[in-house]
């Protein structure tokens, strides 16, 4: 069971003067359970890449598969396929027009003609994978807090019970804490076998979550690896747009310097090599 | 310039119709011109609030409040308040009014009154100083989220306020634009722009020259940043980042000298690597 993007192409205002290409071949894959970040600079292409694996844009060339099957743009079957992949898009609570986040959550099942309770068991699970308290159901959603916020995005999203999740950036605007409990609430959904496809600038989440990694520039595939590998690439390729994490640029700066240590290493790791003076001459 | 505070807010409360309980409980903040003051506190501490205080968009239900020593009570300072104490937000859609870049940057000074010739000079500035003078032509919608801010913050500047109040105005820029945007506002900075930050970017607070932290309605700390780096930031329950970790490891073991920043590069450069 997979979710996959294969050499996919696709410019906006195709066939105008405007014409301006957004993706030049770009492939993608994860798994169930798995978690893959794309990262890239303002540009990249990685926002259009989410639009494609939830088949909201029909690629120019390439091909989307999920579970097997090729999304065929417009057809019956796509509209099926369509709803195992959720799109949280970038700032998702902007969207918000209910007044209470029971309704919010609701709004998509509530389409599917369930019975009031089966609705109402839709919303509290979503919530509940959202890592949202049955209380919050009352709120008003206008008035949460930012990382509250987005935890009602995602569960209005979650509610569509999807296979795989898209998220579009989904730290931004967040504090540490709120970072750290949204990734901690990724886990937990992926731990119950929903993928997780990141789209993001935020290195430092990417490098601590993922199983893999997708660096775009300019709407090419510039690199495809592990955290490690990727962040060892950026450290000495570096791309427009990324910056690593502040401790694996000081380990960067370290291995430049001789030393020999892994690009995401621990402090006291780093202390010990500094102190010891482990430099490779 | 003297030595008046540029703001000056004493025992502000404020609560929102509805909320439980206050936004602001007796907040207390006094800044002198040409300081850069980064405003930390975790979600609803009220540091949103404060900024709307200072900017007179919202009147303190108790308390005083001055901001470039007008009385943000007094509805004649208010417009002259907002004006030369501006305001720029974390959501930029809130703020972009016009659909080509170039004439939302020229609607607050259209506003003023001022001559086509003095508009068009801010407007240049303004562009030109927030990277955006390439965009000028271009849809305001078809910006990124990131050129977005930029251009929030470009409307504000086009206004030469003496205050800039960014409330988590830079949550949207990607690194790169981060550090661009830091840049400028070091320049305006230098030239004795004061700056009100709120933020909860390590990178941002390491760039400014005083610390003040939020705690349910309050300025509960408000000093020098290196006394918060030594163990401040931890006692207020903030998410130790890493590179402070560091800092703090290799302060203790005087492996780098005191006056270092917990900025990545910094450390590095004082290790000579």
């Amino acid at each position: 069971m997979s979710l996959t993007a294969e050499k996919i192409t696709y410019s906006y205002n195709e066939g105008t003067a405007a014409e301006r290409p957004a993706l030049r071949g770009v492939s993608v894959f994860v798994g169930r359970g798995g978690w893959v970040s794309v990262v890239g600079h303002t540009g990249s292409g990685k926002s259009t890449l989410a639009q494609h694996l939830n088949l909201l844009l029909t690629p120019k060339s390439g091909k989307i598969e999920i579970d097997g099957k090729t999304a065929v743009p417009g057809s019956s079957g796509a509209r099926e396929l369509r709803r195992k992949v959720g799109l949280v898009f970038q700032y998702p609570e902007t969207q918000f027009f209910a007044e209470t986040v029971r309704e919010e959550i609701g709004f998509a099942p509530s389409n599917w003609g369930l019975k009031k309770d089966e609705l109402e068991d839709c919303v509290r699970a979503a919530a509940a994978a959202a890592g949202l308290t049955p209380e919050v159901l009352e709120s008003n959603p206008f008035r949460l807090s930012g990382g509250q916020r987005r935890r009602v995005a995602i569960a209005s999203v979650i509610a569509m019970k999807p296979d795989y999740l898209v998220l579009d950036e989904p730290t931004a605007g967040l504090d540490a804490a709120g970072v750290r409990d949204l990734t901690r609430m990724l886990n937990e959904i992926r731990a119950g076998g929903l993928a997780v496809v990141q789209v993001t600038h935020d290195l430092k989440s990417a490098l601590e979550h993922s199983d893999m990694m997708l660096v775009l520039e300019k709407g090419r595939e510039i690199y495809a690896g592990t955290p490690e590998e990727t962040a060892s690439y950026l450290a000495e390729h570096p791309v427009k747009g990324l910056v690593l994490p502040p401790l694996v640029r000081f380990a960067g700066r370290m291995r430049q310097s001789g030393f020999d240590i892994p690009i995401i290493s621990g402090i006291p790791a780093m202390l010990g090599a500094l102190s010891e003076g482990a430099r490779r001459i | 310039m003297g030595k008046d505070p540029i703001i000056s807010i004493r025992g502000a409360v404020y609560s929102y119709k509805g909320a439980p309980s206050p936004a602001l409980c007796g907040a207390d903040l006094e800044v002198l011109p040409g300081e850069w003051v980064a405003l930390l506190g975790a979600n609803g501490s009220g540091k949103s609030t404060l900024a709307k205080i200072c900017n007179a968009l919202l009147e303190p239900t108790q308390g005083d409040c001055f901001s470039l020593s007008m009385d943000c009570r007094d509805p004649a300072c208010v417009p002259l308040i907002r004006q030369g104490a501006a305001l720029v937000f974390q959501n930029p859609d809130d703020q972009i009014v016009a659909s080509i870049v170039e004439e939302d940057v020229a609607f607050g000074p259209e506003n003023l009154g001022l001559t086509s010739g003095e508009i068009r000079r801010r407007v240049d500035r303004a562009l030109e100083l927030t990277g955006l003078s390439e965009h000028r032509r271009r849809g305001s919608h078809s910006l990124s989220g990131g050129q977005k801010q930029r251009l929030a913050l470009a409307g504000a500047l086009a206004l030469e306020p003496k205050v800039l109040i960014l409330d988590e105005a830079t949550s949207m820029l990607d690194p790169e634009g981060r550090a661009a945007l830091l840049e400028c506002l070091r320049e305006l900075n230098a030239s004795g722009m004061t700056l009100i930050q709120i933020t909860h970017i390590m990178e941002d607070i390491a760039r400014a020259g005083r610390i003040a932290v939020m705690q349910s309605g309050r300025i509960v700390w408000d000093g020098l940043p290196a006394d918060f780096w030594r163990g401040e930031y931890l006692r207020f329950g903030f998410d130790e980042p890493g590179e402070l970790a560091l800092y703090r490891e290799l302060i203790s073991r005087k492996m780098i000298p005191e006056g270092t920043r917990p900025i990545a590069e910094d450390m590095a450069e004082a290790l000579c690597l």
